[in-house]
């Protein structure tokens, strides 16, 4: 019984850990950014639809619309913003625009955070579930809005899949993400390529911030957290890599989920900290890496 | 070395160890007193991103602007100044050094994090400033002043103490939960923070007299997101209740609780339950709950408490939380004692802060004294400062306890199993 639990509660998580990761490995895999703001994104996103939902009238499913559009917002301001001004400023040494864009994006984490703060007080808030009410998985009482959340992440993958695969627009981010050079050469803009990754990235990264706000509830102090945790799923499953990605998604939420369970929820967080320094120290690239 | 060199000081020493000898001469004379005239200082320490901080200073502010909309101390304006610590007890250390040696006030109001409150205790120790705290609950801030009086004396505690907290919850759940719905067992359920340790030390002593079977007793990580774990566990003990004792979390343990359909009704002290914004940010999820604290809205606990509810909702556009109430009154206290004292010398103010008297919003102060367990901590007891116990009914705080000024029956979701004989 518990182990069923166990089942059903951590899928939820991990497909919601996995929605927002794959963003996050997207936007590196494509255009070399560790976005620190990852986290920001995804509480803004949260604030927001429940702004609109609530405060604003626009209803639950407006509400949602909104967070994710805000989501997409703030992901293009961050790439405008941010990330663009570094990348191409001469003042920097191109060896070191890496790490002044993580520290930009780091900063610019914090900034976000702080403002939501302001604006919305550190409480957390929560989304109405899409559909209430509990329904009888596998004899596990479960919110339907769970089940309904992890249907949704992998709609959302699926689609994604669809378009990296199948559309040549998708066909182009698969190429900028294997040598940008050789595609500017073939007469693309990268610049356009880049534009279209943060927008499918804040989508991804609004989706599940909402998701989330409805699942778990979201503040604005769990903007670091929410960016630790993507980027260890990240770094296990292999930076750029995004079928890594989503297995070290499960992995996480899952160690997460059973420590929880069996051990103590305090101790919630640390098994996959633990995970995540061994394979830094054993198989750097992590699991499906390429880089 | 040479012993004759050594000795014989260099030209450009004397100078300095002159400006040395001056600089520490300064740094040792006390710092300037607030003058007896000019404006009376009061520095407000709140958290400003919180939703019981921000209740906190803006308390004061009404407070300050209703005394000198009224004339003032004998023609002294009242001055709030308030400062942000951002819930962390470094940060409120340092406001408080700033308010005390910059901006020159007589008194403190400080936190409703028993963290941050204990870490100004000391520096009220040290900085000789009275020092007063309307939201913390830990016992430890009055056991201080009670084992090294003259040390700490200057430090007061403007809330019931965790002790109380948790003796009024157990009074209400013995009066209601055991005497109307025959409940026999609880787990207690609370975050690990230094408020809880004396609350739920309380909570096994008097659960039990109250009639409630103590199963478990579980204390979470303030930082846990995801509560299922952990709602997982209590209901497999198949307890009949769910005693709280929770602050620092508050939205996500409740709208889970509510969304998993967790069939245990939750009563304690939930804080956050306390602000009326809680059921638009938990969207309705908080039906049923039930929380202790300061006041009920609409309920005049004293002739004060309707006039400063309105003035708050009118000025702020929400209702004060609980720490709001005691915030107000606190300036009025430290303005009486400074009336009764004739002076804000410190040791004078606190002498006439210990004789208070004053009916506040929530009932009377009075404070403990010397020989008394929690030392100026403020009295509990029936014509005091009890407490109530509101039920979020329809998106509304009840009143249903103390229950001869109860305004609403009890009644729970849908999808909590109350014991078969319950009364309806």
């Amino acid at each position: 019984m518990l182990g069923l639990q166990i089942i059903v509660d951590g899928f939820a998580i991990s497909s919601l850990y996995a929605l927002g990761a794959v963003g996050f490995t997207l936007i590196f895999g494509v255009s070399g950014v560790l976005n620190l703001a990852h986290g920001g994104i995804m509480v803004v996103a949260a604030l927001v639809g429940w702004y609109c939902a609530g405060e604003l009238g626009f209803g639950t499913y407006l509400g949602t619309l909104a967070g994710v559009a805000a989501g997409l917002t703030l992901a293009l301001a961050t790439y405008f913003i941010v990330v663009r001004p570094i990348q191409r400023s001469r003042a920097i040494p191109s060896a070191e625009t890496e790490i002044f864009v993580l520290t930009g994006t780091l900063l610019w984490g914090i900034m976000i955070e702080q403002g939501m703060a302001y604006l919305f007080s550190d409480n957390p808030v929560s989304i109405r579930p899409l559909i209430g009410g509990v329904m009888n998985v596998f004899g596990v009482r479960t919110p339907r809005n769970e089940v309904m959340i992890a249907a949704l992440c992998w709609i959302v993958i699926g689609f994604l899949w669809l378009l990296v695969n199948r559309t040549r627009a998708g066909k182009v981010l698969l190429a900028a993400s294997i040598n940008p050079r050789g595609l500017t050469l073939l007469g693309f803009e990268l610049s356009r390529v880049y534009v279209l990754v943060w927008s499918i990235y804040g989508v991804l990264a609004g989706i599940a911030g909402v998701l989330l706000a409805s699942f778990l509830g979201v503040g604005s102090a769990n903007t670091g957290p929410l960016t630790a945790s993507a980027f260890s799923i990240v770094v296990l499953g292999g930076l750029g890599s995004v079928s890594g990605t989503l297995i070290a998604a499960y992995v996480v939420g899952y160690l997460e989920t059973v420590t929880a369970y069996l051990i103590a929820p305090t101790l919630r967080p640390i098994p996959a900290l633990i995970l995540l320094v061994l394979v830094i120290y054993i198989r750097p690239q992590g699991i499906l890496g390429r880089r | 070395m040479n012993m004759r060199t050594a000795l014989q000081l260099p030209q450009l020493a004397r100078p300095t160890i002159a400006a040395m000898a001056f600089a520490a001469l300064v740094m040792l004379a006390p710092s300037a007193r607030a003058a007896d005239t000019g404006p009376i200082k009061i520095g407000v320490i709140g958290e400003q991103s919180a939703i019981a901080g921000a209740s906190l200073t803006k308390a004061a502010q009404l407070a300050g602007d209703e005394i000198n909309a009224a004339g003032g101390l004998n023609g002294r304006k009242v001055e709030i100044i308030t400062y942000d610590d951002h819930s962390s007890a470094a940060e409120a250390v340092r406001a408080f050094q700033r308010a005390v040696h910059q901006d020159h006030v007589v008194a403190v109001i400080g936190s409703y994090i028993s963290e941050v409150a204990l870490a100004l205790e000391p520096w009220s120790a040290r900085l000789h400033m009275p020092f007063i705290t309307p939201g913390a609950a830990s016992t430890d801030i009055s056991k201080h002043v009670h084992d090294e009086y003259e040390k700490y004396k200057y430090t007061f505690h403007g809330w019931l103490t965790s002790a109380f907290i948790a003796q009024s919850i157990c009074d209400f759940e013995h009066d209601v939960m055991v005497g109307k719905f025959h409940m026999k067992t609880t787990v207690i359920m609370s975050e690990d923070a230094a408020w809880t340790t004396p609350l739920d030390a309380r909570y096994l002593e008097c659960l039990p007299k109250a009639g409630l079977q103590v199963l478990d007793h579980i204390r979470f990580n303030p930082d846990t997101t995801d509560f299922t774990p952990i709602f997982n566990r209590i209901e497999a003990k198949h307890p009949d209740v769910i005693t709280t004792g929770i602050s620092h979390v508050g939205v996500q343990p409740t709208v889970q609780w509510h969304d998993q359909q967790v069939p245990i009704a939750m009563v304690g002290q939930s804080s956050q339950a306390t602000t009326s914004s809680f059921w638009k940010d938990t969207n309705g999820a908080t039906e049923g709950v039930v929380t202790a604290t300061g006041a009920a809205p609409g309920v005049a606990i004293t002739p004060k408490t309707l006039p400063f509810t309105e003035a708050y909702v009118k000025r702020f556009g929400v209702s004060p939380a609980y720490c709001g109430y005691s915030s107000y009154d606190d300036v009025y206290v430290i303005v009486d004692a400074i009336k009764r004292a004739g002076s804000t010398d410190p040791d004078k103010l606190v002498a006439a802060m210990e004789q208070t008297n004053y009916v506040g919003t929530i009932g009377t102060v009075k404070f403990y004294g010397r020989n008394d367990l929690y030392t100026h901590a403020i009295e509990y007891g029936p014509g005091l400062i009890t407490g109530v116990v509101i039920q979020w009914q329809d998106g509304k705080q009840r009143q249903i306890w103390p229950e001869n000024a109860a305004d609403a029956v009890v009644k729970f979701p849908a999808f909590v199993k109350l014991p078969r004989a319950s009364a309806k």
